[in-house]
């Protein structure tokens, strides 16, 4: 299906996603803030979905705004949100903090002055309809699969994660 | 005016298998959502009645008989006591997430319908990611549940809502499980992706919808029973958590009213309570057809094989508007049986109006052209209201689950056998294919 009006999806997605962002930061009460991640994740899926990559859509719906953050509001509700209300909101490492909002910052003005330079030109083609089976294809294809190697080590770092997980949360193994 | 009649035609052809949406034909799918916004509303409203009615039975009760015939008007009665009701926030409550979490749960019920195939060319998009956009979508309605037991401020509803967070993500992994295991039955035997492979083109899978009734249609078989009983077992494991995921009994625990008053909605009241009521019902419809499309063959009419053929087809088209007239014929029955005091009179007649209606549809059912229109969405919403009865009989059957039993029914039973019947489906899909090119070499 041909892409209708897709400057307007973008910047509403793109808005949608920094107001989100800023909301998180910003709120006081964790369970807000986690709403307004959760707006933000799925703004983030809609814009994968305009990036023609639906699969990618579909796993940060499922993965990130079905199951993360049901975890982190699971968390979230056990705490006592009066004394959080109250408590002074610090921030020791707003040095660090400035330096790398500059530096990105500089890293985006620098691609969108200089991008055509950057960048090779050419035009996508689309592989709307076979998403799913061409990151399949990529990641465990027998003769494109380059990236089997970074798959298995990714589910070995999560693997490690959860053993870790285990140790911790059981006193007496 | 001339693009509209020239869409109208252009889904009126006859020749046209794509979907309406699909097609990028925005006239229809604007059709359809309304169509199926409203076809769904009503199935919640006829599972309203039908719940109380087949309960009430089953515990040799009469249910509700007052309004109407046989109380076939008390939904409505219901809906309008619920928009009239006075709606209350409590004093103590997060007002702004206590007001959006029924939404949530609403709007992730029903965006779940924008991809279920009621037929090869009845439905309102096809999306390459179907069902996995369905799981997701409707995997946020827990965020709904959960940030509606917390804006209550109230240790029931908090309650409830931690009990439907945990057993929400736990009974998602057995669910995906099962899930995987019927895709990957989609890859085997060629035709995976229809349209793009074909026969020449085995071990490409689909995750569209439609692409897997197609898939089974290839194959000749429901994913119900292929490779018996691997199929049969991953069915099972679906079955048992759809009903954990969509807060039924016997895993109403985030509702259970002996324990928690009413729950995760223990604070709600009048329109945002029947706003849950509605994506309750909405997703049990939903699940059901996810479990239709996966393993039952979807829009396929039974017995493919054993009794196939035009003949055969000729006759399984005759049924939709010989169901319709069995229904009419009952509701005869039923004017008959009415007590022939004067008080009764209003009533025998809307009843016998009422049957006159179903009578109607069912004649017009055997029109030829609706015939061969409406034959793959009737068998479609019969398999899933075969499954809504399995709702209600699961609720007049099993008493409700300890949690520490459903995390052990989740975690020790699901979980595991899910892992074993998807590396069997794989191995015996391999074996499969090896066997299939050493029939064509």
């Amino acid at each position: 299906m041909a892409p209708v009006a897709t400057p307007f999806f973008f910047y509403l997605l793109a808005a949608t996603m920094i107001i989100g962002g800023i909301l998180v930061i910003t709120r006081k009460n964790a369970v807000h803030s986690a709403m307004a991640l959760i707006t933000a994740l799925l703004a983030q899926s809609g814009i994968y979905l305009m990036l023609y990559a639906p699969f990618v859509a579909g796993v940060q719906i499922i993965l990130y705004a079905g199951g993360i953050m049901v975890l982190f509001l699971f968390v979230i509700m056990l705490i006592s949100i009066e004394r959080t209300l109250k408590e002074r909101q610090f921030n020791h490492q707003w040095l660090i903090g400035i330096v790398a909002a500059a530096a990105l910052g500089g890293l985006f003005i620098a691609v969108y002055t200089r991008g055509k330079t950057l960048f090779p030109e050419g035009r996508l083609t689309y592989a709307e309809g076979q998403n799913t089976q061409a990151v399949a294809d990529l990641l465990y294809g027998p003769h494109t699969g380059m990236y089997m190697f970074s798959f298995e080590i990714a589910s070995l770092l999560l693997l490690v994660a959860i053993i870790g997980a285990v140790v911790m949360a059981k006193k007496r193994i | 005016m001339g693009w509209l009649v020239q869409y109208v035609q252009s889904y009126l052809d006859p020749r046209v298998t794509v979907s309406p949406g699909a097609a990028g034909n925005v006239f229809w799918a604007v059709v359809y959502v309304l169509l199926v916004f409203a076809g769904v509303s009503l199935g919640v409203i006829c599972m309203n009645w039908l719940e109380r009615k087949i309960l009430a039975h089953m515990q040799v009760r009469l249910g509700p008989m007052r309004v109407g015939p046989h109380g076939l008007l008390q939904p409505i009665a219901d809906a309008v006591k619920l928009l009239i009701k006075e709606d209350i926030i409590p004093a103590e409550a997060d007002a702004v997430v206590f007001w959006v979490a029924p939404f949530i749960v609403v709007l992730a019920a029903f965006t779940v319908f924008v991809v279920v195939p009621f037929g090869p060319a009845h439905a309102i998009t096809d999306m390459n990611i179907g069902i996995l956009f369905m799981l997701g979508v409707s995997s946020l309605s827990v965020l709904g549940i959960v940030t509606a037991g917390w804006a209550s401020n109230s240790h029931y509803p908090l309650i409830g809502a931690l009990r439907s967070s945990a057993q929400m993500v736990s009974y998602e992994v057995a669910m995906g499980l099962a899930v995987v295991s019927a895709i990957l039955m989609t890859s085997l035997n060629g035709f995976g992706l229809y349209g793009v492979g074909g026969p020449d083109t085995p071990g490409i899978g689909t995750l569209s919808m439609i692409g897997i009734v197609r898939a089974q249609e290839a194959q000749h078989v429901w994913f119900l029973f292929k490779f018996f009983p691997l199929g049969l077992i991953a069915f099972a494991i679906f079955a048992i958590a759809m009903v954990a995921e969509t807060n039924r009994a016997p895993f109403d625990l985030p509702e259970a009213e002996s324990e928690l008053t009413a729950g995760f909605h223990t604070e709600y009241s009048g329109f945002r309570w029947s706003l849950f009521f509605l994506a309750e019902y909405s997703a049990m419809i939903a699940v059901s057809s996810i479990a239709v499309t996966l393993w039952v063959g979807g829009w396929l009419r039974p017995f493919p094989n054993a009794l196939g053929g035009a003949t055969w087809d000729l006759v399984f088209s005759f049924v939709p508007g010989l169901a319709f007239l069995f229904l009419a014929g009952m509701t005869f029955y039923n004017v008959r049986r009415m007590p022939k005091h004067p008080f009764f009179k209003i009533q025998t007649m809307g009843l016998a109006g009422f049957g006159a209606v179903l009578g109607l549809i069912g004649l017009i059912l055997f029109i030829p052209p609706v015939r061969d229109r409406v034959g793959d969405i009737f068998w479609f919403v019969a398999k899933v209201a075969a499954f809504m009865y399995l709702y209600i009989w699961y609720r007049g059957t099993f008493p409700r689950y300890r949690f520490d039993q459903l995390m052990k029914v989740g975690w020790k039973v699901l979980l595991p056998i899910g892992l074993g019947v998807l590396i069997l489906t794989a191995g015996a899909g391999i074996v499969g294919l090896e066997m299939a090119q050493h029939v064509t070499h």
